[in-house]
């Protein structure tokens, strides 16, 4: 089917962007990439009256890592990704990848590298779908978008950001300008898994794990964060339930079984609701076992310099990359 | 701001069928200027087909599922159903009918489908050439692991694909053994460019 009919605005600075923004009100959506907006015309689920295209919008077009990560793991190191940025150069931006990997992990299971060389990063976000992996990642790793109007500037937490199914809390006067990514500290790894009925399609129930060691391998942190098992993004704190244990200790099969007990996910034309969480709970465990093997690569690693990369979880990310481009 | 197309008096211009505003695109398609008035809601895929005539760009399920509609934007695929023709106003885009050669023979990625029997009824065939094409830019000698998952954003019905991904081997055989050519590229003085004989030109 063919969209209808819009008003079609190209600003090229964000003032002129948030000056349309907050003129034609509710009836005016923002298009970036247009990978889900425009499905949504083309099946007439979506008909804005004014379309405002900000891709010719100077000073959106940017990924890049902000602040230095310590070599001593100290984690303050931030992925900023603009509102223009293509997840394929999310995707392709190897200080990204070093600085926060889940972001590339979890960036090759966003539908096909067509799609992905249009879509936005910031666009998928404010979209909000319950299947896309970024509202995951970034709930998972405490991150936040900031958004502008002609009101002002306010940063939103992912918590905060994520209101219900398609729904952000982005008002139709503003405009999301940036996501910002914390990278974890350096005895981190993380891992991205998920089961889709296809190549490419929304994935049935998907997980990102992160897990934090200490000096002595001591497991200190291990949560996880879910799409396709409820209207928004999920994130639990399984580090009380994998207890105060070394990496060779850990029980992921008892934590995937007690994942997939606090989810409630729904029933659709894919999985049935129990279906979905005895996946979900399965991939918990495959998910936190990946990434505790990363953790331990970062410790054995030793002298991996300041990214916090070691060889081993380089060559896994890399192998993963080929796979998917 | 509001991009549309006026007459002298500065009066808008509008569709004589629909009533709608008119915007004024212009692309280099294949090497070639182009352009038309259209409304905004026109899709990349149907400006290329209904306006500019290039009918090699097919339409299949027009949401960004099967892939036929794939072009390439500045040597990058994309889904042409999911963009709008005046997003696109001053691009440069290559279509299936830019990966002939320029003498009107077949492109290397055109002659290893005809090869390896890649393709049966062909309608998904436009798509498949242009992501194949965009991806050996990228990978020029691919497993057969790479090869499959390349082409794993394109549906065909036909073929069972194992003919498609023998071709995309086909074709990195034949782009390797290709004579390649210096050339001077006159637009940028003092810089030449890599490109193989008789393949025709994409960039202005």
């Amino acid at each position: 089917m063919k969209p209808s009919g819009f008003t079609y605005y190209r600003p090229e600075t964000v003032e002129e962007a948030l000056g349309v923004l907050a003129e034609v009100g509710p009836d005016g959506k923002v298009i970036a990439g247009g990978q889900s907006l425009v499905p949504m015309m083309n099946m007439r689920l979506a008909a804005p009256g004014c379309l405002v295209d900000i891709n010719r919008v100077s000073g959106l077009d940017f990924a890049r890592v902000d602040g230095v990560r310590g070599a001593a793991g100290d984690g303050h190191a931030v992925v900023r990704v603009g509102a223009t940025a293509r997840h394929a150069d999310v995707e392709r931006n190897a200080a990204i990848r070093a600085a926060v990997p889940l972001l590339g992990q979890a960036l090759t299971h966003v539908a096909h590298p067509t799609i992905r060389n249009r879509g936005t990063s910031v666009g998928s976000l404010v979209h909000a779908d319950p299947a896309g992996e970024l509202t995951a990642v970034l709930a998972l790793l405490g991150g936040s978008v900031e958004l502008r109007s002609v009101r002002g500037t306010r940063t939103v937490g992912a918590d905060d950001f994520f209101v219900d199914l398609l729904e952000s809390c982005v008002e139709p006067d503003e405009l999301a300008t940036a996501a910002m990514f914390p990278a974890s500290d350096g005895h981190t790894g993380s891992a991205w898994v998920e089961v889709a009925r296809r190549n490419g399609d929304y994935a049935v129930c998907g997980v990102g794990a992160l897990v934090t060691v200490d000096d002595d391998m001591r497991i200190t942190d291990a949560r996880t964060a879910y799409v396709s098992v409820g209207p928004r993004p999920v994130v639990l704190d399984a580090s009380g339930v994998v207890g105060d244990v070394t990496l060779d200790n850990a029980d992921w099969g008892a934590t995937g079984r007690w994942a997939a007990g606090q989810l409630e996910p729904g029933e659709d034309i894919h999985a049935t609701a129990e279906y979905r969480r005895h996946l979900a709970g399965v991939l918990t465990q495959r998910a936190l076992r990946a990434a505790a093997g990363r953790a331990a690569g970062h410790r054995t690693g030793g002298s991996s310099g300041g990214n916090g990369t070691t060889g081993e979880t380089a060559a896994a990310r890399d192998h993963a990359g080929r796979g998917e481009g | 701001m509001l991009v549309e197309v006026r007459d002298e008096a500065g009066n808008m211009v509008n569709d004589a069928s629909g009533g709608e505003r008119l915007h004024e695109v212009s692309m280099v398609v294949n090497g070639v200027h182009r352009s038309a008035a259209v409304p905004a809601r026109r899709l990349l895929s149907d400006f290329l087909r209904h306006d500019l005539g290039l009918t090699g760009t097919h339409v299949g399920c027009e949401h960004g599922v099967c892939g036929a509609c794939t072009v390439l934007l500045g040597g990058r695929p994309i889904r042409a159903c999911l963009q709008f023709a005046v997003m696109h106003d001053g691009a440069e885009i290559t279509t299936v009918e830019g990966c002939a050669r320029q003498d009107g023979e077949l492109g290397t990625v055109q002659q290893a489908f005809r090869d390896c029997h890649g393709l049966q009824c062909g309608f998904c065939t436009p798509g498949f050439v242009t992501t194949i094409t965009a991806y050996l830019e990228e990978n020029p000698s691919p497993t057969e692991e790479e090869a499959r998952e390349a082409i794993a954003g394109n549906l065909c019905r036909c073929t069972g694909y194992q003919n498609i991904v023998a071709s995309v081997l086909r074709a990195a055989e034949l782009r390797a053994t290709e004579p390649r050519t210096m050339e001077p590229r006159t637009s940028e003085p003092g810089t030449t460019v890599l490109r193989a004989a008789g393949e025709a030109e994409v960039s202005p």
